[in-house]
């Protein structure tokens, strides 16, 4: 029998990100009944990843799943060190060097492109960039969106581009009393936009929404949802597809689009318009998007393979500002492997695969670095159950492979390389803060978009370090 | 709007449910399984993940089960919390089957 695991010798695991499928990780590892001591690692200050940086402002209840890892970063053997980036303040071979395991769960942030020309136009963004902007993520509080023209495309019919479609056509009032940030609110403030157009490649017995994310579009007051009936016409393929029992969430979505295809038109400020059968094949403007143009496809194939394919048809839509919401994207870190086609790290069930130059390294998976950018919050839980079983059924190869030092620990090396870290402890005081402030503004609570700041509030040293917002600080 | 295990999860208990759930809020009796609707975050992860789609969300609850709204709650309130996947009942498979799935 080994002994990892054991009181003498606990199991040690770093767990790179503080996401769902992070903080699950941790979870399974802690409740493995072996002794353990995991290590939570959050590039950023602040932890929980998509859920307070993804998930929409107007979707409060769903963030509370919070509290659950609260309770997981409260556990005795478990610990949170925030702000600390794995591959710049610390390598991957110096948290081997003091843990048995490591297990990336850093999820996936950035964008897939289009490829198309003039992508780069001002006013071509991403919905990924957006949702980080109006949820205040440090990286992108810099990023200005063009809100003046009155029409917006959104291509993608997902549920990142229902929240885009939220944020744009709700009032001030119902969003200031969320956790939206301040200067987004500010600038929605000043919106001209009247359009939003929801463009899908397919068509509608193929778009990706969840019908209640649907359903909640539709009943948004002030903003009409639409769509023309002859986009909505449906195949044989369709109607397979349709009566699968399994597929009940495209049959309500079907069933939603029809509903909006009979409405009449209604007096209202805004309008969502959904798009089907459209790829876009090029972004208009001289010195800033103008207008997109578009090829008009069919759907061939069979039920649930249809794939759109370009006819010779064409159309242009006017807009200022488009929004790209066809998936986020992984990256590579430090030296870890990375399958570059698919944008995540090889695996096994969550075992990293690793090339000759990496065997014998204790390296694991899980969430959206594992499997790609799909599923929601709870689809990471039962990942990273699995990971962390494949991960306990290697316990001998582990401890075989270790190179943790066991005179070695995080906190001591952190603390030898000056990385001004946030501990849990720290985020409790920052959160506390956060609440605070939210209170005084009549909001849920007003999120710190400077790292230095909230490294401040947490009552960190920030002698050396430059203040990373122009303008005044919010810490007064 | 909590969601709610429909009596159709009796017979099968797949239980396939129980790791999705991010706040895991099902509750383990000996034929079916409970959601606490006051824990229940309304992700709705859980209702793909039923095998036989027993799992609604409240406004989507087919009338002839309305009455299961209470019933969760109440056997939610008295039995214990489930965290991990277990075996489902015998002959769970059959039934998926004849139910068209």
């Amino acid at each position: 029998m080994t002994k990892l695991g054991s009181e003498s010798r606990p199991l040690r695991v770093a767990i790179v990100g503080s996401g769902p499928s992070g903080f699950y990780a941790a979870e399974a590892v802690a409740n493995s009944g072996l002794a353990v001591e995991v290590n939570i690692i959050e590039k950023l200050p602040a932890p929980f990843g998509l859920v307070r940086y993804g998930v929409a402002p107007d979707h409060p209840k769903l963030k509370k799943v919070t509290m659950i890892f609260h309770q997981i970063a409260e556990k005795p053997n478990v610990n949170y060190f925030g702000n600390v980036k794995v591959g710049e303040d610390v390598s991957l071979q110096e948290l081997e060097s003091c843990h048995d395991a490591v297990v990336f769960c850093y999820g996936a942030e950035t964008d897939r492109q289009l490829n198309i020309p003039g992508e780069n136009l001002p006013g071509s963004h991403t919905a990924t960039e957006f949702v980080a902007w109006y949820n205040g993520h440090p990286d992108y509080k810099n990023s200005t969106f063009d809100l003046s023209c009155e029409d917006v495309v959104i291509i993608g019919q997902g549920n990142v581009a229902a929240d885009v479609c939220r944020i744009l056509s709700k009032s001030v009032e119902e969003l200031n009393k969320t956790d939206i940030a301040e200067y987004a609110v500010e600038a929605l403030s000043k919106s001209k936009v009247r359009r939003i157009h929801v463009v899908g490649r397919r068509g509608a017995a193929q778009a990706k929404f969840t019908s209640r994310e649907l359903k909640e579009l539709e009943a948004l007051p002030n903003c009409l949802s639409s769509v023309d009936a002859e986009e909505i016409a449906l195949n044989a393929a369709d109607d397979i597809e349709l009566a699968d029992p399994t597929n009940y969430n495209t049959v309500d979505c079907v069933e939603a689009f029809k509903r909006m295809s009979e409405q009449s038109d209604a007096n209202t400020d805004k309008e969502i318009k959904f798009h089907f059968l459209l790829s876009p094949t090029a972004f208009h403007g001289h010195e800033k998007l103008e207008a997109m143009s578009f090829a008009r496809n069919q759907l061939i194939g069979e039920a649930f393979s249809q794939a759109a394919e370009a006819t010779d048809s064409t159309l242009g839509i006017p807009c200022g500002l488009c929004f790209r919401s066809i998936g986020y994207r992984g990256k590579p870190i430090a030296d870890a492997p990375f399958d570059e086609r698919r944008g995540l790290v090889p695996n096994e069930k969550g075992r990293v695969i690793c090339d000759d130059s990496n065997l014998n390294r204790n390296l694991y998976v899980s969430g959206w670095i594992k499997r790609g950018p799909s599923g929601i919050i709870g689809t990471n839980r039962a990942d990273s159950i699995e990971t962390v079983e494949t991960l306990l059924a290697d316990l001998e190869r582990i401890e075989n492979n270790s190179k943790a030092k066991a005179d070695l620990s995080l906190a001591s090396l952190l603390q030898h390389k000056r990385i001004p870290y946030v501990d849990y402890e720290h985020w409790k005081r920052i959160d506390a803060a956060e609440l605070l402030v939210g209170k005084t503004l009549g909001k849920t609570r007003n999120k710190f978009t400077s790292v230095t700041d909230m490294l401040i509030v947490a009552n960190l040293d920030v002698s050396g370090i430059d203040y990373d917002y122009p303008g005044q600080s919010e810490a007064y | 709007m909590p969601h709610i295990v429909t009596d159709k999860c009796l017979g099968c208990r797949f239980t396939e449910c129980v790791e999705t759930c991010p706040v895991s809020c099902f509750h383990e009796g000996e034929d079916q399984l409970f959601i606490d609707p006051d824990a229940c975050i309304d992700c709705s992860a859980c209702v793909p993940a039923c095998p036989i789609h027993a799992i609604y969300e409240d406004c989507d609850l087919p009338d002839e089960f309305e009455h299961m709204v209470e019933i969760n709650e109440e056997k939610a309130g008295d039995l214990p919390v489930i965290r991990s996947k277990q075996e489902p009942l015998p002959g769970a498979e059959e039934r998926k089957t004849e139910l068209g799935f």
